[in-house]
């Protein structure tokens, strides 16, 4: 029996060879790429031994790190709580950040390029220089107010987003999601709380970690007949120009007609374009919809943002947080036919349409800027760790110009007049010329209605100071005059927070 | 205490050994080289405390001297109850444990409070608790010195310790999961706050069993076969007992989802077969048996589900763990990213982060060690693990009886694979199964089996290089006698 005990010892040698072959693989040449993989929490702890630099919202610190005495030497703080959470986002001691945090992370631990002569000094200082700080464009006013005033909703809304950006540079004013989260939890030390606080978060039905104004599609309804004006405008239909309207619309093949929102809405068989917009008359705009053609109203939403799939908001170049893509959907048969039931839906903003929230801000900030639609960031400044150095400063440039000057203007006045006599006028904000777009969309069978506000004001003058979007999913009756409001609210603390009034 | 156990220098015949050999007990190059290990440890602790504590404290030394004494005991035992066991096997298997209980409080250092760390009692925590159990392993493997004074006598017992085996292998399967599971594997007796892996026990028994089985059947087994392809392929009938093996084998694969056990008693058990038969072909059949098996639970897992889904669930993670680094394949992915930034070198003992990754104490300790000695140190301890499997072997080699040479054998072998089933599974060689890492993993089963395991070994070496015309122990036989029998065994009838 010796023969196989001898080889049964090489059979062992083969196997210890194999393992040390494989430790071999893992431990030299994988080495470094597991060293520095984002799984590898090592990497976070030897972040920790440096100070990370503050996010800054109108020279207030809304994410700082503080000293423990413990081994990680800072603990990462939001004193800003549910306010700022999506924005802000959170750094976790384990796994990867988000919101500003992640998008702004190198600069922040003091990794970045940008920081190398820093990291460079402190080798032979033996200093640990902090990280840099990033500044926001965010309004504090402004936050706070739509933080507030939309959970305090008067229609009982428990899911909701909102967005103003500046439509002269596109400078997001205010983004808030509903519901909210506390970040402090989750960048605990105690993994256990932190894990938990993340699980609980994570199961909640609704989404409370969700960036709903950036990545939440919903159908926009009425808040599309922007878009759809906007394409009449530019094929021979004036402001008042006579379209067909009526109690009740049944496109060719269609099985349920379309009404209006009331039998008091554009009951005659025919309106002015500006009548159809302020009273938001959906049987004109289907109509008006079949009129125009599936292809011109899908370009005209492209041209306004719909379909983009590689939006970011946040730093000054191309990164930041992803936006998803607003969709136009089918409006053809599967065979490229007309289907003017899809078409006459689509028109008002039903069907397949779905918009996300920064996307309505964005039509109704084009309009108010005239016509030029600015691409939306967060990060005004990177401020090094001294304070002084100024190391990447906003440079806001455009990003489409989806109407003309003279389209925009009509636009412009419809939508005033939304709001001087319309269903927007809960947006009026006093000494302002304010304009908007009301919306209520169907969310299913058996659902309550998700309530929508675009819209922007203006000073006197009618330079553009603010320009915004309200969504509130599943408000049920009222929703929309309810954005409307808090739509105006958001506005006017933007302008009082720049020093306009 | 060197006098008595040190006897003169006599050449002997030792059987089928041609040579003339010095029959040496080398107790002092034992003792010597248990030192050198508990040397090695302290100067480990002493590390661990100046990287972890930035300053070494006045008592670093005691648990490693606490763990010397009680080897230091084992050692006195070896020379009185079996002087001429091999000498490497006690150093060896005591530099482990040392390293074992050293990693396990350093890890107790990690969690604890900073302000509380320079003051850890020594039987506080993990690394405490695995100094205790150090101890009672020792004393059962001295005790089992001292009861079993010819390693033959074990084959008395071949039948009761085979069907002990099988029952503690069922134990776990059949016991309500609340009774028998740990993340997820059911391998376990659960009683109060106390749990014991019966598995770790059963691998002795069984072995002991087919040892003595194998012993009795290899005449039938090797003989009578046919040949196909140049192989020697046995009857259908005497594949029997291959099946049965080969059956609970993949029972255990499947209700206590663990193919880890699974692959450690089939390998073990065909291993100690070819070497009972020298017949190739069974392992060919063992091989195939045992892949085609897996196979079999991998396409049940992904079709049927059910209690395949376990299995199925390892083999995706091990194809790709990063897949969900945060959700199944975390322990894996942190396992290797622990072993990757160690490096060739690894951060010093002390120096690393055990406490990020999970299971550090039990599955994953080989990982966490790689984390803080690199390449090199991993290297190491796989030398020191590859000379105890290879010194069984030789104990397996020397020895002149047929169950001693399966004996040897096998425990050897099966001992190097556990070492492979586990390192490899923490490494992503092969699909992670929970085994404990012997001699290193937390734990008071493992322990106390392997330092059983070990006591086997060193009283077949023992056995093996006793002078035959010496003291006349019971291993001693005079050269050129009868012989010896294997106790209960008839006469060996071969059937054509």
């Amino acid at each position: 029996m010796n023969a196989p005990l001898r080889r049964v010892g090489v059979v062992v040698m083969v196997l210890f060879g194999l393992l040390f072959a494989n430790l071999n693989w893992i431990q030299a040449y994988k080495a470094d790429e597991y060293r520095t993989s984002d799984y590898n929490g090592r990497v976070q702890v030897a972040e920790y031994d440096r100070k990370r630099g503050n996010i800054e919202v109108g020279g207030t610190a809304y994410a700082l790190s503080k000293e423990t005495g413990g081994e990680l030497k800072y603990q990462r703080t939001y004193p800003g709580g549910k306010t700022y959470a999506h924005v802000l986002g959170w750094k976790p001691v384990n796994g990867g950040a988000s919101g500003i945090e992640r998008i702004e992370n190198d600069f922040l631990a003091g990794t970045s390029d940008a920081l190398i002569a820093n990291r460079i000094k402190d080798m032979f200082t033996g200093d640990e220089t902090g990280g840099g700080n990033v500044l926001l464009t965010l309004s504090k006013r402004a936050q706070e107010t739509a933080y507030k005033q939309l959970n305090d909703n008067q229609v009982g809304a428990t899911k909701g987003a909102a967005i103003a950006i500046d439509p002269r540079t596109g400078a997001v004013q205010a983004l808030v999601s509903m519901p909210s989260f506390d970040p402090n939890p989750l960048a605990s030390h105690d993994s256990t709380e932190a894990d938990r606080a993340y699980n609980a978060l994570e199961k909640d039905k609704d989404r409370p970690l969700a960036n709903r104004a950036l990545s939440e599609v919903l159908p926009p309804g009425s808040t599309f007949k922007i878009v759809m004006a906007a394409a009449a405008l530019e094929n021979g239909i004036g402001q008042q120009t006579q379209i067909p309207a009526g109690p009740s619309y049944t496109a060719p093949g269609a099985g349920v007609p379309i009404k209006n929102a009331a039998p008091s809405i554009c009951p005659q068989s025919q309106v002015t374009l500006r009548e159809a917009v302020t009273k938001s008359c959906n049987t004109g705009f289907a109509q008006l919809g079949v009129r125009l053609g599936a292809d011109k109203v899908k370009e005209k939403a492209r041209q306004f943002g719909f379909e983009q799939e590689d939006l970011t908001v946040g730093q000054n170049g191309d990164g930041g947080l992803p936006v998803a893509a607003s969709r136009t959907g089918d409006m053809q048969n599967p065979d490229g036919g007309t289907d003017p039931a899809a078409l006459a839906q689509s028109s008002i903003g039903q069907n397949n349409v779905r918009m996300t929230p920064l996307q309505g801000a964005l039509i109704a900030a084009a309009v108010a800027n005239d016509g030029s639609q600015m691409r939306p960031y967060l990060v005004k400044q990177l401020l090094g760790p001294d304070r002084t150095t100024v190391y990447d400063a906003a440079k806001p440039r455009e990003l489409r110009r989806p109407v003309s000057s003279q389209v925009s203007a009509d636009l412009r006045s419809m939508m005033q007049n939304v709001v001087k006599e319309g269903t927007g006028e809960r947006a009026a904000i006093d000494g302002y010329v304010v304009g908007g777009k009301t919306g209520t969309a169907q969310s299913g069978p058996d659902t309550p209605d998700h309530g929508w506000f675009i819209g922007f004001a203006l000073d006197k003058d009618g330079t553009p100071l603010s320009a915004v979007c309200v969504e509130l999913e599943q408000a049920g009756s009222g929703g929309s005059a309810e954005a409307a409001r808090i739509a105006g609210r958001i506005m006017a603390a933007a302008i009082a927070d720049s020093g306009r009034r | 205490m060197t006098a008595a156990a040190v006897p003169a220098a006599s050449p002997a015949s030792t059987g089928e050994q041609s040579g003339v050999r010095l029959a040496r007990s080398r107790r002092n190059a034992e003792l010597s080289l248990l030192l050198l290990a508990m040397v090695l440890v302290a100067a480990y602790a002493a590390m661990v405390e100046a990287k972890a504590l930035d300053t070494v404290t006045p008592d670093f030394w005691i648990p490693a001297a606490a763990l010397g004494l009680v080897f230091l005991g084992l050692h006195l035992v070896i020379r009185w109850l079996a002087p001429y066991a091999d000498p490497a096997l006690l150093p060896a298997v005591a530099l482990l444990n040392g390293i074992g209980v050293g990693f396990l409080r350093r890890y107790d250092l990690a969690q604890a409070a900073p302000a509380d760390r320079a003051d850890l009692a020594i039987f506080a925590g993990t690394g405490g608790r695995q100094l205790a159990w150090t101890l009672a392993a020792v004393v059962l493997a001295a005790g089992l010195l001292a009861i079993l004074r010819d390693h033959r006598t074990l084959s008395r017992y071949a039948y009761t310790l085979g069907l002990a085996g099988i029952v503690l292998v069922m134990i776990p399967a059949v016991l309500p999961g609340r009774f028998s599971e740990i993340n997820g594997a059911k391998l376990w007796i659960r009683i109060g706050g106390f749990s014991i892996q019966p598995g770790e026990f059963a691998k002795l028994a069984l072995l002991t069993f087919f040892a003595y089985y194998l012993v009795r059947k290899r005449e039938v087994l090797s003989l009578a076969s046919r040949r196909v392809l140049g192989i020697d392929f046995p009857r259908g009938r005497d594949l029997g007992p291959v099946l049965v093996v080969w059956l609970v084998s993949l029972l255990v694969l499947v209700f206590e989802k663990d193919l880890g056990t699974s692959l450690l008693y089939f390998g073990m058990f065909v291993v100690t077969l070819y070497i009972a038969t020298e017949r190739v072909s069974w392992l060919l059949i063992g091989l195939l048996l045992f892949f085609g098996g897996a196979y079999l639970a991998y396409v049940l897992g992904s079709t049927v589900g059910g209690p395949f889904a376990n299995f199925y669930d390892r083999a995706q993670i091990w194809l790709d763990p990063f897949a969900e680094p945060y959700d199944r394949g975390y322990q894996l992915v942190q396992g290797l990213l622990t072993l990757g930034t160690g490096g060739l070198f690894g951060a010093g003992p002390g120096g690393g982060q055990p406490t990020l990754l999970p299971e550090v104490q039990t599955d994953f300790i080989f990982a966490g060690i790689g984390e803080e000695i690199g390449l090199f140190g991993l290297s190491a301890l796989l030398v020191v693990y590859l000379l105890i499997v290879e010194r069984g072997l030789r104990a397996a080699l020397a020895v002149r009886d047929s169950f001693g040479k399966l004996l040897a054998g096998g425990l050897a072998f099966t001992l190097g694979l556990q070492v492979f089933v586990i390192v490899g599974g923490i490494s992503k060689l092969i699909p992670l199964t929970g085994q404990t890492t012997p001699f290193l993993s937390a734990g008071g089963s493992s322990l106390m089996a392997n330092w059983l395991l070990i006591a086997v070994l060193l009283r077949v070496s023992d056995g093996a290089r006793r002078p035959v015309t010496g003291g006349g122990g019971p291993a001693a036989r005079p050269a050129g006698g009868p012989p010896e029998q294997l106790h209960g065994a008839p006469t060996e009838v071969i059937r054509p």
